[in-house]
């Protein structure tokens, strides 16, 4: 276990380190901030003062390294907008990404999990097809589509829910979360839900493909032979096996919803990081942006890390691959 | 002496979208306490289902449509979903084909065996382990206490099966139901699994059941045999007696099929044609088609069931005449 996790973790920095090569040559060819930095007026001698001042008169290997030495200290500039540390931002914003992305993830397992066996057992039946036909649908509508109708129906029409922003929080640790005021959960829904309508698509697929495929396989057979109970069949035999390709798909999945929650949040005005980054783009706030990719990047990584970690605790086939290759 | 399981003029059909398949179509036989029976016959006689009909386990488009199935005296046949359960693994416990496909690939050894126990008794985790650890040990598994908290990749096939047999045996069922568990391992293991499932069945008084496409392994562990051709048991009787003295021609020609009676360099014999579809079986004997020995009678009225003596049964018209046997 301990040679596995050494060599994923490994794995991992050289992923980091890569993106951080592309990151830093993609902002270097976007033109020279010195022109969105300094005010129009400023003169030549406080131009040259500048670039001295930001080391952008250092060959470009040297200022890669330069900032290579920042990112592993965790320093990755000032926001040219808000004037704090770009990081200090990003995880500012953070967690009201990361309680959307959660809640998305317990609706898609809650939900899609139960669906997708029912429909995988019924799948002749009017149930199965109902739910396989609903997961398609699911999967077809665009996001900001199926928004946008949420707030229509529940805030506008009925005035059941807010249209919109983050309502009253908790605080743990320092950290705000809506998920610890209830006052504050009639705001998470509709966002959550958004982003997790996908995802619920997905699971179901999933869910129902591996249903289909354990009911059929001798083990189950056997389980029946034994004289065990549906439930314990369904609940402990079929969904073990299930769970591998979901957990492996979830976990790819937690990452985009955390990275690619833009759009939902743009919708709802959702103060997470994806609105952040749209802001940022708009008004060229590089260190944000440059921020924001490096953290995406090592979130998936740690992400990918805990997945092969679950995957092998599901798995136990899987246990015995530490030594190989 | 009373018989565990009787079971009479049992039909098993499957309702398709082509039409309805007889797979088993009117199978009687019966057997005592400790008795091996040798269920034989070819892929799609309708052996396999009638292994599976006798535990409720046959699945939509299929179902039992006619018939019986008495085990002690209990009828089976129209029992609810839960009177099954409570049977299966208690009092019916079967084996089957592939030991690689029957344990679960993600749960533990224990967690597979103990919950056939705990699936019909109410009794403490430990005692319930202690009577894995015991039933590991009976089938042969070395170490049986390390065993348990294995996973099935960590077994051999042969392993495997033993494992499996030592499942269907832990609440010492009235009857075990094999289906082909030799065909998948090497010869040298299928001898040991055979001798050791005699073993057991004789010390237990258990009842065997024993569903094979290879005469050569029942020869020397069933105590009787039957031959199913099309869904109907053509021919039963005393083991030897069958073996030496075939009757009817579809199992001389099973006999012939075998290498080790064939002269060295010769073809071997084979029955000629296939098995037909149950889905358009002539009209008289499902096997005339392929009978040497068919009369006219033979493709018109399929041949009932008549008692040969010397506890012998047989469905045929034209049966060999002992001189010709063997």
């Amino acid at each position: 276990m301990l040679a596995f996790l050494i060599r994923r973790i490994g794995q991992s920095l050289f992923v980091i380190l890569a993106m951080a090569a592309l990151v830093f040559l993609g902002v270097f060819f976007i033109g020279n901030p010195i022109d969105v930095l300094l005010a129009p007026d400023a003169d030549q001698a406080e131009r040259a003062e500048a670039i001295v001042r930001l080391g952008l008169d250092k060959p470009l290997w040297q200022q890669f390294f330069i900032f290579l030495a920042d990112l592993a200290r965790g320093d990755l500039g000032t926001s040219f907008v808000h004037g704090t540390s770009a990081v200090g931002l990003i995880f500012e914003r953070l967690p009201a990404t990361m309680e959307l992305a959660f809640v998305a993830l317990v609706l898609a397992v809650v939900v899609g999990i139960p669906l997708g066996v029912i429909a995988g057992l019924k799948s002749e039946g009017f149930a199965g097809r109902s739910i396989m036909t609903g997961s398609i649908v699911g999967f077809s509508l665009p996001n900001f589509w199926f928004g946008i109708m949420l707030i229509l129906f529940f805030a506008v029409t009925l005035q059941w829910l807010p249209a919109g922003g983050r309502g009253p929080t908790g605080s743990l640790f320092g950290i705000e979360l809506s998920l610890l005021n209830p006052a504050g959960w009639p705001n998470l829904l509709m966002p959550a839900l958004t982003l997790a309508i996908y995802k619920v698509s997905l699971v179901i697929r999933l869910a129902y493909s591996g249903t289909r495929e354990a009911m059929l396989q001798d083990y189950v057979r056997f389980a029946r032979a034994k004289g065990l109970s549906r439930r314990r069949i369904l609940g402990v035999h079929v969904l073990k096996n299930i769970l591998i390709p979901i957990v492996t798909v979830l976990g790819l999945e937690l990452g985009s919803m955390i990275a690619f929650a833009v759009v939902t949040e743009s919708v709802f005005a959702w103060p997470g990081i994806g609105k952040l980054l749209i802001d940022s783009i708009g008004r060229l706030d590089r260190p944000v942006i440059v921020a924001y990719l490096m953290i995406v990047v090592a979130l998936f990584a740690v992400i990918n890390l805990v997945v092969d970690i679950l995957y092998s605790v599901l798995d136990p086939r899987v246990r015995l691959s530490d030594t190989g290759n | 002496m009373s018989a565990v399981l009787e079971v009479h003029d049992l039909k098993a059909h499957f309702f398709t979208r082509r039409g309805v398949i007889a797979a088993v179509d009117g199978v009687d036989f019966s057997l005592e306490r400790g008795e091996v029976m040798g269920l034989v016959g070819e892929s799609g006689s309708g052996k396999t289902v009638t292994g599976l009909s006798i535990l409720g386990l046959i699945d939509p488009p299929g179902r039992i449509v006619a018939g019986s199935i008495r085990l002690a005296g209990q009828e089976l046949v129209g029992a609810s979903e839960e009177e099954w359960r409570m049977i299966r693994g208690r009092k019916v416990a079967m084996i089957f084909q592939d030991p690689m496909m029957t344990l679960n690939p993600v749960l533990r050894i224990d967690t597979q065996m103990m919950e056939a126990i705990l699936a019909h008794e109410a009794i403490p985790q430990e005692a319930a382990r202690q009577r894995c650890r015991d039933a590991l040990g009976r089938v042969g598994i070395p170490s049986p206490n390390e065993r348990l908290s294995a996973y099935p990749h960590q077994f051999s096939g042969g392993m495997r099966q033993r494992v499996a047999i030592a499942i269907a045996l832990l609440n010492n069922p009235e009857l075990i139901i094999a289906d082909e568990p030799t065909t998948a391992l090497d010869v040298t293991i299928q001898a040991q699994i055979v001798a050791q499932v005699q073993k057991l069945a004789a010390e237990m008084g258990t009842a065997v059941v024993w569903v094979t496409h290879d005469l050569a392994v029942v020869s020397g562990l069933a105590d009787k045999l039957a031959v199913m051709y099309a869904g109907r048991i053509v021919e039963e009787g005393p083991t030897a007696d069958v073996l030496n003295r075939p009757m009817h021609p579809y199992t001389l020609g099973l006999l012939n099929s075998l290498p080790v009676r064939n002269p060295r360099g010769r073809p071997l014999n084979q029955i000629p044609g296939a098995a037909p579809s149950l889905l358009a079986l002539p009209p008289g004997c499902p096997f005339a088609p392929r009978c040497i020995r068919a009369v006219d009678i033979c493709r018109q009225v399929a041949p009932a069931e008549t008692d040969a003596g010397n506890a012998r049964r047989l469905r045929c018209y034209n049966p060999l005449p002992a001189a010709e046997a063997a």
